[in-house]
């Protein structure tokens, strides 16, 4: 249970102190400016989530601004996350987007580091980084508490008391450290924690018990991430390419045999759908069986559909009736 | 040092273009380490020059000379009447050396011969690697001597992102993570604890973000002034 903060409730953090299994799910806004993209998806996870993450130029791909579609997804009725990555804006920009953020009634923050640049479809820009993500961390934790800027000023009225979240990636390089950082999150004043995509359960075991020896359970729920597989060339790539993705051979190897022997294209695809499915509802049942995992995050990215057979299958269904969608302020 | 590179002999045509003359000046400190702007360099650069200019059908008369630095005004004098004659100086400083020039000969035509990178040093024969990015507030004591201003691509200050692998940088595997390292270092000397209190955002205004820089040491200013009242 996270301690007495001063945070007003989230639909997220309501389900999450009650000591219930939360699910997060998440939402690309698009690579343009119809806001019907945002509502569709919303659509279609609203019911199969406590709150849905709202992505923020992920991947260093220029979208839709997370503020602005988490607005969008919080009228359709969802409980929006808002992502802040640290990439793109000092902290003047930073502070000013989300006092707008609050202002518009949105109060769930994730913060982030962001990827660089270069991976995106503008990588000859210039990057910020004024501050880092734990340092975001801490400055909404003032902000909360203190009711001040990150200068120490004292802002007008009543301050943002945004539920403040942050990621862990378990299983990326260098991995002894990576309980550490976590501790240093909550030290920062991390709330909720989600996970980079958890596929090895096994090590993902190791990695919550070091946090129980680092004493922070008890200080931040921590959601595991999950992410169902499209088919074997996903598991492969993540496999292969996506650093902190620790992909077992055996996942690999169970995509594959799940399309095996079909020659219809279309067929072989939606049996690997119907695997990528399978395997995510077990991974669901597995993670709740480890101490400490408060709930799931589930990205399902480009195929949004898939998340309320997941979490009807994980029985996780009916999903707590949310508070009224625009949280009192 | 400052490293640098030089650009390709087309581009430093065509921005000298209409000149007849060319005096490419090299200089004899760090650029002359890392191979880029010292002696042979420029020799090399007037040669290509004068042959790529006849190949383009132009005239281009373009001779060399080295002074041991192009930052200090004395040193450029040395090199005035050549800087003077010439149509246009092709210079082979780093990018102070470059603007040293057209503040002590306000009539020369200057044209940059280097893309100036970064402070670093070689980490092998023919590698250089960035290691400083003067950011004006060092934070060298509490990472233990690795610097993640300059060496992480993010300039983060609390840990390393989530795209570390393998010891690299999740932007180029040619890119070992500062981060990792420094985790590295700090736990093989038992003081990974450093670590765990947050660190503060940092000033960087003591840099580029507070302006151009400037120093100055009233007691040396004062020095020559009593100098030159003596
Ligand atoms: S902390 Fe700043 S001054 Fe120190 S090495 Fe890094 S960039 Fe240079
Ligand atoms: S991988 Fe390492 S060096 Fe690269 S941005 Fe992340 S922490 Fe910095």
């Amino acid at each position: 249970m996270a301690p007495e903060s001063r945070t007003v409730e989230t639909n997220l953090s309501r389900v999450l102190s009650s000591g219930g299994f939360a699910v997060t799910g998440e939402l690309g806004p698009p690579k343009g400016a119809d806001p019907a993209v945002v509502r569709d998806k919303a659509r279609l996870l609203r019911g199969s989530v406590d709150a849905v993450n709202i992505t923020d130029n992920q991947t260093a791909v220029v979208r839709m601004s997370s503020i602005a579609a988490a607005a969008l997804a919080r009228d359709e009725g969802l409980e929006p996350v808002v992502q802040m990555t640290t990439r793109d804006r000092n902290r003047l920009a930073i502070q000013a987007d989300l006092l707008g953020a609050w202002a518009l009634g949105l109060r769930n923050v994730l913060c982030l580091t962001g990827d660089h640049q270069t991976f995106g479809n503008h990588p000859t820009a210039k990057n910020v980084w004024d501050i880092d993500s734990i340092q975001l961390v801490k400055l909404l934790a003032e902000m909360r508490d203190q009711g001040v800027f990150a200068n120490g000023e004292a802002l007008e009225g009543d301050p943002p008391r945004f539920f403040v979240g942050a990621v862990e990636s378990p299983f990326a390089d260098p991995v002894a450290y990576r309980p550490f950082r976590v501790a240093k999150k909550v030290r920062a004043g991390a709330e909720f924690l989600q996970t980079q995509c958890i596929y090895n359960m096994e090590k993902f075991r190791e990695f919550m018990a070091r946090l129980g020896d680092l004493g922070v359970l008890d200080k931040v729920h921590v959601m595991a991430g999950l992410s169902p597989l499209k088919g074997p060339g996903m598991a492969k790539y993540m496999r292969d390419n996506v650093p902190g993705i620790d992909m077992p051979d055996e996942v690999v190897e169970r995509m594959t045999a799940a399309g095996a022997g079909i020659d219809d294209k279309a067929e072989r695809q939606k049996a690997w759908r119907a695997e990528g499915i399978r395997l995510c509802v077990e991974q669901i049942q597995q993670v709740r069986e480890i101490p400490g995992v408060a709930g799931v995050h589930v990205m399902a990215i480009e195929w949004e559909e898939a998340v309320r057979p997941i979490v009807e299958g994980a029985g996780l269904l009916p999903r707590p009736e949310p508070l009224g969608a625009a949280a009192e302020g | 040092m400052i490293v640098a590179e030089q650009k390709p002999v087309a581009k430093i045509l065509e921005m000298a273009a209409g000149a007849q003359t060319a005096l490419v000046l090299g200089c004899g400190t760090c650029v002359t380490v890392c191979f880029a702007g010292g002696d042979k360099e420029a020799e090399i650069l007037a040669s290509a020059l004068r042959m790529k200019a006849r190949l383009d059908g132009r005239e281009l008369d373009a001779a060399h000379l080295t002074v041991q630095r192009q930052c200090e005004w004395e040193y450029l004098d040395t090199a005035a009447d050549r800087i003077r004659q010439a149509d246009v100086v092709v210079s082979l400083g780093c990018g102070v050396g470059a603007q040293a020039i057209v503040e002590r000969f306000p009539e020369a035509r200057m044209v940059p011969g280097l893309d100036t990178r970064f402070y670093g040093l070689p980490t092998r024969h023919g590698v250089w690697e960035e290691r400083c990015a003067g950011c004006g507030d060092c934070v060298l004591d509490y990472t233990d001597g690795i610097c993640p201003v300059a060496r992480c691509s993010k300039s983060l200050l609390n840990g390393p992102c989530g795209g570390s692998h393998d010891g690299k940088c999740e932007v180029d595997d040619a890119i070992p993570c500062a981060w990792h390292e420094i985790v590295e270092r700090l736990t093989s000397r038992g003081e990974l604890e450093r670590l765990a209190e947050v660190h503060e955002p940092k000033n960087w205004r003591a840099a580029r973000d507070g302006g151009p820089g400037r120093i100055v040491r009233e007691d040396l200013v004062r020095d020559a002034q009593d100098g030159a009242g003596t």
